[in-house]
């Protein structure tokens, strides 16, 4: 039987498929905590990645008819990107996958919350070298004022903010899976 | 020993690597560590789901309002399955391609040539029980990009399909067959497996071709699938 078949670049013009609604993962209604996941994609030269499709899914809260898991956005002008979702409860993270031109195949990571009871437990996060677990970190964002990845800052947010860079190539490279 | 479900390795020579000097957009974009390795948990083994009545189907891309967009016809068929040939069922493929003329309808596409308003490029079918799919649309033109001198991509239609679990995600291209910018084109070759690379080549078939109408292109996907596998423990 032949193996998969290959992987090509999304390219510059995915934004033809794009649904602004779909980075909202709370938008058939369902309810609980939610979370504002948001951050940058810089590349090798620390230049943002204006052109990237950002994909999340998380299987907590368990997926359900109101509540897709699963979720898509484009990167802005400055390489940022937001979705609207609802925290994970059990799983201490949440699986976020890249595709970009450049990208001959998608890239694979995932945004961690400090402070979550699993985390300590996670066999995922432990298999990382410990001097670059801190890319797989979800932060709070910085207060308001600071520059923030450069070009307009965003809303403040509230405590339901959560930064995640993400850094392609380079100085603190982020760690990217292989499964 | 006991079973779970996990993902076979690829294949060597199966995927692109993601940096392949050829490809200019790589070089700042490629990581330079080593990817580490993630043994498939809930999260992977499990994926998204999509039904067509919330992501509603689009089959036709060969008409916008009832107007027929220019350029020759194609109905595209084909079947997707995993490694081991099983159907993969009632998984959404979405699809978007440029015009006749080799212009996306986007705005940062820049390239000299004709918009059509009656071709807007993307479309979303589901397979069958069968793993079965079908879209009609009309051959995209190629178009030069600026990765060297001269530079054209080949003739090809974009896929992104879903599949059984997280790691089943495929995004590819679609090429047709005979196509001269093969041999020239950084993308296409950045599967290092020739074999690998006839797979992603659709064939003209005349099963398919609807008569008086469109020319039938078969093009068939295979995505990852989950295996059970003895493992020792289990702890």
């Amino acid at each position: 039987m032949p193996g998969a078949s290959a992987q090509q670049t999304i390219g510059p013009f995915w934004h033809v498929l794009e649904e602004d609604d779909w980075a909202d993962l709370t938008r058939f209604g369902a309810d609980g905590p939610k979370l504002i996941l948001r951050g940058r994609i810089t590349d090798g030269a620390g230049a943002p990645v204006t052109d990237a499709c950002v994909e999340i899914w998380q299987t907590s809260p368990a997926p359900a008819e109101d509540f897709p898991g699963w979720g898509r956005c484009a990167t802005d002008g400055n390489g940022h990107y937001q979705m609207v979702t609802f925290l994970p409860g059990q799983a201490a993270h949440v699986s976020v996958m890249i595709h970009a031109r450049g990208l001959l195949k998608p890239l694979m990571t995932r945004a961690y919350f400090e402070h979550h009871p699993m985390l300590e437990h996670d066999a995922v996060l432990r298999a990382v070298d410990p001097a670059r677990r801190a890319t797989l970190m979800a932060k709070p964002p910085p207060p308001l004022g600071e520059v923030w990845g450069g070009g307009e800052n965003p809303d403040p947010g509230g405590e339901d903010v959560l930064q995640f860079d993400i850094r392609l190539q380079g100085e603190n490279e982020t760690v990217f899976f292989e499964i | 020993m006991s079973h779970q479900e996990t993902y076979r390795p690829q294949a060597p020579g199966s995927q692109p690597a993601y940096a392949h000097p050829p490809y200019g957009s790589t070089h700042k974009r490629a990581p330079k560590q080593p990817l580490v390795r993630l043994d498939a948990t809930a999260s992977e083994r499990s994926g998204p789901s999509f039904l067509p009545s919330r992501y509603p189907p689009l089959t036709d891309l060969s008409r916008v309002n009832e107007r027929d967009a220019m350029g020759q016809r194609i109905v595209v068929s084909g079947k997707v399955t995993d490694e081991e040939g099983r159907p993969v069922r009632g998984t959404m493929i979405e699809l978007w391609q440029a015009n006749a003329a080799g212009r996306y309808h986007h705005a940062r596409d820049d390239h000299d040539a004709p918009l059509d308003p009656n071709f807007r490029g993307m479309g979303r079918v589901f397979t069958d029980d069968e793993g079965r799919y079908r879209f009609m649309s009309i051959k995209p033109g190629a178009y030069p990009w600026k990765n060297h001198f001269n530079a054209w991509r080949p003739n090809h239609i974009h896929f992104s399909l879903f599949g059984p679990g997280y790691a089943s995600r495929l995004i590819t291209q679609m090429y047709f067959p005979g196509d001269p910018l093969f041999p020239l084109d950084p993308i296409f070759n950045s599967i290092p497996d020739a074999a690998a690379r006839a797979r992603l080549i659709s064939s003209f078939d005349i099963e398919t071709t609807v008569p008086e109408y469109a020319l039938g292109h078969r093009f068939d996907l295979v995505l990852r699938g989950l295996h059970a596998t003895p493992f020792e423990g289990g702890g």
